[in-house]
């Protein structure tokens, strides 16, 4: 199924012909065009639901590149290696770009699946082109000035969010979200990047029982005592140890550390929808205020009245919709955090057994023959 | 700065000197033509001026066995003699030591054959208790060497006493001296770190300077057992004073930048240089081939343990951010407005932190046993390369006396034709010394090979056991490691599960 050579580097991405999975959307097109499609949603969506609705996050785009630099280091040091070495790294980077692969698709999934469930979202037309139109979606990347665009709309969003901030609210429930949402954005934050760095220690010892195999296997190789054979074994168990360690970081990976990224972006949103809707009341208040100077200078009443209406009947909505959106968060977040936790125990239980059951039987044999 | 004893140690060689001359005459006579070549000046140079690379490589080794007017160095115990004093130096040539040795090896290895059928090795040595003495530079760590053993080499079957690093690096520096040329494989001591000793000494009490200390106790102790469990340095004199005497005349040569150890340097270099030049004809293709065991042996080991330690560094580092993400995990638990789930938040960051402690036994664990284990026998793999060499150098000295034999029959020859009596006779009388040297040189050198065989069956057997208990200890540690872990999660999944 894979490629043998190793100039069909690309190649390696046609993962989908792995075999039958059970999947609500059909991804038929490559993961980079996925992406963008998103952003084209969300573009399009600024100009139609930007006052009251929450957009799901779009998923990361994968990053092949560390994947990509090890396949060429392997390509270049062909040489230099035996031929076990070789295959062993080869299985390694397989490995490697399917965990990642895995990953990719798994936040796609989420994704579709978030949108298609939402009310609104899922009557887009763009999504249901997206899932229907069986040839090549041509997407096009933002230009420069919707580029542009965003970058100015991001800075006058962080200066006006600073302003915003410290209004206070009126509204309990949402003085009430906008405290937690800020520390929890920031702990959900810290806790990411924390469980990356484990999870980054966690790959690298992996990596280092890899040595240790290689290292006991000659030895065991080359050794005329009795250890040769005691070698070998402890090799073949260094060998099956490391790939659990492997498995137990990428695990930890999907489970704990995908969840904390993804709820780092949901809280970020959801920031980003209560920033909205003090814009919107702000807005509303200022139609307040120019309302009243209309009617005391007695000019253009009727055109500040009608935009007062407008603002006010946008804050309403925008507070309702949001109101249902955040609680939907916090329901779809306890969710989230159970399913994986107890999904990354279960994980962590079953490969400290196979571990376990691995030394055990090792040691076994080790103490028997000595 | 010198020993404050030094009458008892000349007091204690001159004790070993006499037994050497009673128990053995044969060779002891050759000896004593020695002695008496010594005081005698134009001959004794001329004893130098055959050997100039003796006078370098056995630098280290020579006795000096003098007036008491030597004293000052004596206390240095069997350290090099030569550079500061200008001749006439009384030097005795290894085979005093040898001949002293020889006492020992005959009659001890039989003793092995003995103690191996029986194995009633029985002794323990641990070194615990580190303790500060002194404060700023001239500080230093004490720790308490105590021995329980039921050999009756030993007067008491319990016993304690006070030792510094520098008196384990005094020992090995004596015993490298005595045993190391003649074949033995004389375990090496742990190494000097200046840094190490310097954070020391300036009192931080932190947590690198314990570990430090820790890892050089463990290092020591080690040692000691290693230098016991050799059936020959067990019975040597300077093992059973270092183990039992309460005083132990301070090793000042053993200091880094001492004049002697910058002598020890320059020999290694000497040695370095000796050993490139000497192209022996091996006979015997056991040694060629042990030799490149040994070779293929140390790159792997060394190879092996660079991985190791970068196993430990790692697992080091998932216990530091491991337990930063416990503390994160808490923080995040506590801003969670879900009440079940910010318990289960907490719960998580509790089995983290209790996880963090684990792999920081894992990584003490993986040293400790693993990394040290493999440091430990690159170390000794260097004295097992260092006595094939000494074989080296013995059969190039037997060879070079040869040459040298054959020169002055030579010569003898050409002076048969002149009238010279006086230069014919003293040419016959460096012949039959020169005799003498060559039968010896053959002697060391099938002394030399004979002990080799013996020490590198030995050194693997032990190889063989250190290598399989310890690394089954490793993998036990392992074990419990995992044990824990399940442990752990156990008690976290139904925490997870209660979520609502």
């Amino acid at each position: 199924m894979m490629q043998e050579g190793l100039d069909d580097g690309p190649d390696f991405l046609s993962e989908e012909d792995r075999g039958p999975r059970a999947v609500n959307v059909d991804l038929q097109t490559d993961a980079m065009l996925q992406v963008d499609i998103s952003d084209a949603l969300s573009e399009r969506d600024k100009v139609k639901f930007t006052v009251h609705t929450k957009i799901p996050p779009a998923p990361p785009r994968p990053d092949f590149d560390a994947s990509r630099e090890k396949l060429q280091k392997l390509g270049e040091g062909e040489g230099s290696m035996t031929k076990e070495e070789f295959t062993k790294m080869k299985q390694e980077l397989e490995a490697e770009y399917l965990a990642i692969f895995k990953k990719t698709v798994a936040m796609h999934e989420v994704f579709l699946c978030r949108v298609a469930a939402h009310p609104v979202l899922r009557k887009d037309l763009n999504f249901h082109v997206f899932l229907e139109y069986n040839q090549d979606l041509s997407v096009r990347g933002k230009n420069k000035k919707e580029k542009l665009e965003d970058f100015f709309k991001n800075v006058v969003k962080s200066a006006d969010g600073v302003l915003v901030a410290g209004v206070k609210d009126v509204d309990d429930f949402f003085e009430h979200e906008k405290t937690f949402l800020l520390e929890y954005h920031n702990r959900v934050k810290d806790a990411s990047a924390k469980s990356d760095r484990m999870i980054r220690s966690h790959k690298n010892a992996a990596d280092d029982i890899n040595r240790i195999a290689s290292s006991l296997y000659t030895l065991g190789t080359q050794d005329s005592t009795d250890l040769c054979k005691f070698f070998l074994k402890v090799s073949e168990l260094f060998e099956k140890t490391r790939k659990i360690e492997a498995r137990i970081a990428a695990d930890e990976d999907l489970k704990l550390a995908d969840l904390l990224k993804y709820y780092l972006r949901e809280s970020q949103a959801a920031k980003d929808l209560l920033y909205r809707r003090s814009r919107a009341l702000v807005d509303y208040e200022n139609a307040n205020k120019a309302l009243d100077k209309a009617r005391a200078k007695n000019r253009d009443v009727l055109q500040a009245e009608t935009s007062q209406q407008l603002c006010c009947h946008k804050f309403e909505k925008i507070s309702e919709s949001a109101k249902q959106e955040l609680i939907d968060f916090k329901t779809r977040r306890v969710a989230a955090f159970r399913k994986n936790l107890v999904e990354l125990a279960e994980l962590e239980l079953k490969h400290a057994k196979g571990n376990l059951q691995l030394l055990q039987g090792c040691l076994g044999i080790l103490k028997g023959n000595t | 700065m010198k020993s404050d004893s030094p009458l008892f140690l000349v007091a204690q060689d001159l004790t070993l000197f006499c037994i050497c001359v009673n128990v053995q005459s044969q060779p002891a006579s050759l000896a004593a033509e020695d002695i008496s070549t010594n005081s005698n000046g134009p001959k004794q140079d001329s004893l130098f001026d055959d050997d100039p690379e003796d006078l370098f490589a056995e630098a280290t080794e020579e006795v000096s066995l003098d007036s008491p007017e030597r004293d000052v160095l004596l206390s240095d115990g069997p350290s090099p003699a030569i550079t500061p004093i200008t001749p006439p130096t009384s030097v005795i040539t290894p085979r005093i030591g040898h001949t002293h040795d020889d006492m020992f090896t005959h009659s001890s290895f039989d003793e092995i054959e003995e103690e191996e059928g029986g194995d009633s090795f029985d002794i323990h040595i641990s070194v615990s208790d580190p303790e500060k003495v002194g404060d700023g530079m001239n500080a230093y760590m004490a720790y308490k060497v105590t021995t329980k053993t039921s050999i009756s080499l030993f007067k008491r079957n319990e016993f304690a006493v006070k030792r510094r690093f520098s008196d384990f690096l005094g020992l090995h520096s004596k015993l490298a001296s005595k045993y190391l040329h003649i074949g033995y494989i004389v375990p090496p001591a742990p190494e000097k770190s200046i840094v190490g000793m310097t954070k020391v000494k300036v009192g931080k009490e932190d947590q690198s300077s314990n570990e430090f200390v820790e890892k050089r106790r463990s290092a020591l102790e080690r040692y000691l057992m290693r230098t016991v469990k050799h059936p020959i340095l067990l019975k040597d004199p300077d093992v059973l004073q270092f183990l039992e005497s309460s005083e132990l005349p301070r090793a000042v040569s053993t200091q880094a930048l001492s004049s002697a150890g910058l002598l020890r340097m320059v020999n290694k270099a000497a040695d370095a240089v000796n050993k490139m030049t000497i192209k022996m004809n091996e006979s015997d293709a056991w040694f060629e081939e042990k030799q490149q065991h040994f070779e293929n042996l140390d790159v792997q080991l060394r190879k092996l343990h660079t991985s190791v330690e970068s196993l430990v560094c790692h697992r080091k580092e998932l216990s530091v951010n491991t337990a930063q993400f416990a503390k994160s995990a808490a923080m995040l638990g506590n801003s969670e407005d879900h009440t079940a789930l910010s318990r289960a938040l907490s719960q998580l960051a509790e089995v983290e932190e209790k996880i963090d402690q684990l792999h920081q036994d894992q990584a003490n664990a993986d040293f400790y046993l693993f990394s040290e284990l493999l440091g430990d026998y690159v170390r000794l793999l260097t004295a097992v390369k260092g006595v094939f060499d000494h074989r080296m150098k013995t059969w190039q000295k037997w060879q070079d006396s040869q040459m040298l034999l054959q020169k002055k029959r030579e010569a003898e020859a050409k002076l048969q034709f002149t009238n010279k009596p006086d230069k014919l006779q003293q040419a016959k009388d460096e012949i039959k010394e020169l005799e003498g040297k060559v039968q010896q040189g053959e002697r060391d050198f099938e002394q030399i090979s004979k002990t080799i065989r013996k020490e590198v069956s030995r050194f693997e057997k032990e190889r063989v056991k250190d290598f399989k208990t310890i690394i089954i200890k490793y993998l036990e540690s392992l074990v419990q490691t995992q044990q824990q872990l399940i442990k752990y999660w156990e008690a976290f999944l139904p925490e997870a599960k209660a979520i609502s």
